[in-house]
């Protein structure tokens, strides 16, 4: 039991590590948690073929690159279906690859979904021929980003960080 | 007029100041310096801290405070010291807030010594202690650990050094610059020496939060320490709010009083806006965990570093501090950290401003980004070849 709770707590802080650092090595994380490279290796490779890492990606600041992209957040009225709810529209929705995520939410609408495209126009006729159409949808509401502040806990503007003097005993 | 340094008190005076001064200045100009000299986070305070303290700004809480700091605030402490230790203080009486844990180790030694007092002290430590002893009229009487022991001190070395004008005995661990800490068990045997000799002792556990292996246990917890032991503790270290000046002593009622006395003359009270973001640090426990998991990587790999480079460094188990001895490169090191700043721009303390035991050693603060300690790694590596 106690061997399968620590088990536990490394899979735990190596989810946590590469949530901040994909780009780690193996033997990086090995030496910050102060067990055997193999041992890293092994819970990773679980991890990855349990599909619990799902993919290791760039947090990218677009505008900062000068790569032009809408994004829209769009509120989806659903109604369920009987048998599979809400499930099968959603995964229906989530097919686009113009579609970044699709989440279920409480409140006044369903899903919440995030679409990204070239341009406002093209965005605004995805959701007016993709989803708006769709049978189980009542009803949509867009609403385009204007400016990303924090994305996947990183601050994008420039935090003040004071200077810490060089040496204090 | 005649020369200004005639006229300045002798013991002032007589006081060494920091010999490496001229050194830190430098470290301090150098733009692309790497520096592993610093005694604090490099976290920013949490959030939450900082946006309670605007909000009591906003709402208008600029005044002084009672002599003692504020009761809400001594309040939360007594219940967080109660659920970590199991020691209970009296907010009303057996606790005052001060400016720093700096002022609260000051207060301590000027409420307790006459002169001539003697106060134990095991080096190396924290620069401080000495010189505020000397200041409030007392003598320290050092006792010197070694990489042999990992830096602890054993009873049988403080009973050693017990006179009949020994008054107090100051414990710092967590240990500032070591990293050192002290089982139960040890800390135990201290406690009955500090009992059989009737000491006094004054318990800096500033770091107490970041330890990394075992649990930190608490002197004052100990059978009977809670009377003779003025715990000292804050909140610059374990949640990252240096800056904002603020800690605490813990003891007895009288002793608390005495000290109280001292500091309603001298600082009337810790400034309003430290002690209103204090009370919300408080209810901040998950970052203090979250940062000292973070410490604790940095820690396996800067320790891992070291002694890879033939820096050979025991493991410290608390802090964020590591102590490499340097020995095998044959210069003092004060030489060794002069020369690994100038000729690779990586700014580490030298062990000897510890105390003179603290000669052939380090310290090398791990509280950076872990992209830091591999470059600062990789330039000391590059020194050390040159230097063979």
């Amino acid at each position: 039991m106690k061997e399968e709770l620590k088990e536990k707590q490394k899979e735990v802080e190596i989810l946590r590590v590469l949530e901040g650092n994909a780009r780690l090595s193996d033997a990086e994380i090995a030496r910050m948690m102060g067990i055997k490279e193999d041992a890293v290796k092994a819970i990773i490779a679980e991890l990855e073929s349990k599909r619990i890492i799902r993919k290791y990606k760039a947090v990218i600041n677009y505008e900062k690159a000068g790569i032009e992209t809408v994004q829209a957040l769009i509120d989806v009225k659903v109604s369920p279906e009987r048998d599979t709810g809400y499930d099968s529209v959603a995964e229906r929705i989530s097919r686009f690859p113009e579609v970044q995520s699709v989440r279920l939410v409480s409140g006044e609408y369903d899903l919440s979904v995030l679409v990204s495209g070239k341009t406002m126009q093209e965005v605004a006729y995805f959701v007016a021929e993709k989803i708006a159409p769709l049978e189980q949808v009542r009803n949509t509401l867009t609403h385009f980003l204007l400016k990303t502040y924090k994305e996947h806990g990183e601050i994008y503007g420039e935090e003040g960080q004071g200077k810490r003097l060089a040496v204090t005993l | 007029m005649d020369m200004m340094s005639d006229r300045i008190a002798d013991r002032v005076k007589q006081m060494k100041g920091s010999g490496i001064r001229e050194f830190f200045d430098i470290a301090q100009q150098m733009e692309d310096a790497i520096s592993l000299g610093v005694g604090e986070p490099d976290f920013v305070t949490p959030w939450r801290i900082r946006e309670a303290c605007i909000f009591s700004l906003e709402k208008g809480y600029t005044s002084y405070t009672s002599n003692w700091g504020l009761l809400e605030l001594r309040e939360a402490l007594s219940d967080s010291i109660y659920k970590e230790t199991g020691v209970y203080y009296d907010p009303e009486g057996e606790l005052l807030i001060t400016t720093g844990v700096s002022e609260a180790a000051d207060l301590a030694l000027r409420a307790m010594l006459n002169p001539g007092d003697e106060v134990i002290l095991h080096e190396p430590s924290y620069v401080s202690y000495n010189p505020c002893t000397v200041f409030a009229g007392g003598t320290t009487v050092c006792v010197a650990t070694g990489v042999e022991d990992e830096f602890k001190v054993r009873a049988e070395q403080i009973e050693e050094k017990i006179t009949e004008r020994t008054k107090a005995l100051i414990l710092s661990y967590p240990n500032n610059p070591t990293g050192a800490t002290l089982s139960r068990k040890e800390l135990e045997e201290i406690a009955d020496v500090a009992n059989e000799h009737d000491l006094l002792v004054i318990s800096d556990e500033v770091y107490g939060k970041l330890t990394y292996e075992g649990t930190h246990t608490c002197f004052a917890s100990l059978n009977g320490m809670k009377e003779r032991t003025v715990l000292l503790n804050g909140f610059s270290k374990s949640y990252a709010m240096t800056g904002w000046r603020l800690g605490y002593a813990a003891g007895n009622k009288e002793l608390i009083e005495a000290m109280m006395k001292i500091h309603q003359y001298v600082m009337m009270c810790a400034p309003i806006t430290a002690q209103m973001a204090a009370i919300e640090a408080l209810r901040c426990e998950d970052e203090v965990e979250r940062m000292v998991s973070e410490y604790n990587r940095r820690r396996r790999v800067m320790v891992d570093g070291l002694n890879a480079l033939g820096l050979s460094c025991f493991e410290p188990k608390g802090a964020f501090y590591t102590f490499p001895s340097i020995q095998t490169t044959g210069l003092t090191s004060e030489e060794f950290a002069k020369r690994l700043l100038l000729e690779e721009k990586v700014v580490v303390i030298p062990g000897s401003v510890f105390g003179a035991c603290g000669e052939g050693f380090i310290r090398c603060a791990y509280a950076v980004s872990q992209y830091e300690i591999k470059e600062a790694l990789e330039r000391i590596e590059r020194f050390l070849t040159g230097i063979k």
